[in-house]
């Protein structure tokens, strides 16, 4: 351990309005930490910069998991087991339960939470391609009540987003209507246990006869935070699905696709697999369609 | 090390392996060291202390987690079980009497973990098949590489092969 426990202060003020106030007290100078997973990494190896920390661990008013008419709504410190393990996530929004899945190991999931996985904003996020593709929205919340953005708008750049700093993430909302979809979820990484993604690639789509009538696509580690790909989805919208239709996607994502060289892998292969991943989906789709 | 930010450390409180213990610690001080350092529980190991290897794995509240991982504050009013919990010398857990049959500890840094991750998953899936074992035992590396008689130890187990030896009283080095 090279951090020094007594370098830092954490706090727990036992419920969600005490965590607001003390935070609008001091906008910004008290860093919210939930299962840890990020942050205690970073504490471990001497590079946590934030001093102040208070803990929104245990707040039973961040941890629930709702199906309200339209949508299922799930508490910012909903546990990445509670979501794998519940029986609407399974169903109604599939792709995110397979996403929990794989994040980590059994010990993480049961202390990693999605409202930590979305504010630490790694580019790599594995529940972020599932939530894309399902149009999520998330639910902010501050002493000055709640407002609701799309997940898609969440993230501004690098490990910043569209939080004030007196906001902490409340919940976010997956609406139920990609029941007639098919979906597609795709992660690849050194093993398949604890890796960080080198690249993932998440689709939903609507097809009428061979065309294409509603497609979304979403990556993770293709750019500096997880996003749609507007442009590749535009080649595919209203459009039939064929071999040249395919490529032509693949090449917009390509061109698309901003990824970096880092020490899990190249800009070069997160292209090149993320275009294979694409290919794979509308080939999928194509053959289901085939199969009608 | 002479940075201090807090004039004085919190009291937390948590039960460990069924026994109310109370600290005086940093929240930020890692939960592995409350329990090696401050509670002398020296069963539970540190390997990477990054949350990636599993050898500080304790049960609290029912879960699996990496003790390194977590503040010791989190754990104010937890219930924690170490390996020292699950059993002892002369009374050993059927886990462990299956690892040491069945050679599932070698090294043994991996070990304390490697239990306390076959005790999560079989306390919510008695009955895993291989690849419910690989998936609950990912999150725990053997340097040693002998993930087979790891397995194998956890198969043995949940298939009952020590509680039958307990009963019947029989427990003797007879596998090799």
């Amino acid at each position: 351990m090279r951090g020094n426990a007594d370098a830092h202060e954490l706090i727990a003020p036992g419920s969600l309005a005490g965590v607001l106030e003390l935070i609008a007290g001091a906008p910004g100078e008290w860093t919210p930490i939930a299962g840890g997973t990020e942050i205690m990494v970073a504490h471990a190896a001497g590079r946590l910069r934030e001093k102040k920390l208070v803990s929104l661990w245990g707040l039973g008013e961040l941890r629930f998991i709702e199906v309200s008419g339209d949508s299922i709504a799930i508490g910012a410190g909903t546990t990445f087991r509670d979501l794998r393990s519940n029986g609407a996530v399974q169903i109604d929004a599939p792709l995110l339960a397979k996403a929990a899945t794989w994040i980590g190991s059994i010990a993480n999931q049961s202390r990693a939470t999605i409202g930590g996985n979305l504010v630490n904003g790694s580019p790599a996020a594995d529940s972020s391609p599932a939530l894309l593709v399902y149009d999520a929205e998330v639910e902010l919340i501050s002493i000055r009540g709640k407002r609701r953005i799309p997940y898609s708008s969440f993230h501004t750049g690098y490990k910043r987003n569209a939080m004030a700093a007196d906001e902490l993430l409340y919940a976010v909302r997956v609406p139920l209507r990609f029941e007639r979809h098919k979906q597609y979820l795709r992660k690849v990484g050194t093993r398949r246990a604890m890796a960080i993604s080198k690249v993932a690639l998440a689709g939903t789509a609507l097809l009428e006869g061979e065309a294409v009538r509603e497609i979304r696509i979403a990556a993770a580690s293709l750019a500096p935070f997880p996003t749609r790909l507007y442009q590749t989805e535009g080649t595919l919208q209203g459009r039939p699905l064929g071999s040249i239709a395919i490529r032509e996607a693949q090449d917009a994502l390509l061109e698309e696709a901003k990824p970096i060289d880092d020490i899990r892998s190249t800009a070069a292969y997160r292209s090149r697999v993320a275009a294979n991943l694409l290919g794979e989906f509308l080939n999928e789709l194509l053959a289901a369609e085939a199969h009608r | 090390m002479s940075e201090r930010l807090i004039p004085s450390n919190p009291s937390i409180s948590f039960v460990v392996n069924g026994e109310k213990r109370t600290v005086n610690a940093p929240g930020m001080k890692r939960l592995l060291d409350v329990l090696r350092e401050d509670l002398h529980l020296t069963g539970t190991k540190e390997g990477c202390g990054e949350g990636e290897c599993g050898s500080c794995s304790v049960r609290m509240n029912g879960e699996l987690v990496n003790s390194c991982l977590v503040p010791a504050l989190q754990a104010e009013g937890a219930t924690i079980e170490t390996v020292e919990g699950l059993g002892e010398a002369g009374a050993l857990h059927p886990i462990q009497k299956a690892f040491l049959e069945c050679g599932g500890a070698q090294c043994g840094i991996c070990t304390p973990g490697m239990l306390m991750a076959t005790a999560q998953l079989l306390a919510v899936n008695p009955h895993p098949t291989i690849g419910e074992i690989r998936e609950g035992l990912a999150g725990n590396l053997c340097r040693c590489t002998g993930f087979k008689r790891i397995f194998d130890s956890v198969i043995a187990v949940a298939a009952g092969e020590m509680n039958a030896e307990m009963e019947h009283g029989t427990g003797g080095a007879h596998a090799g």
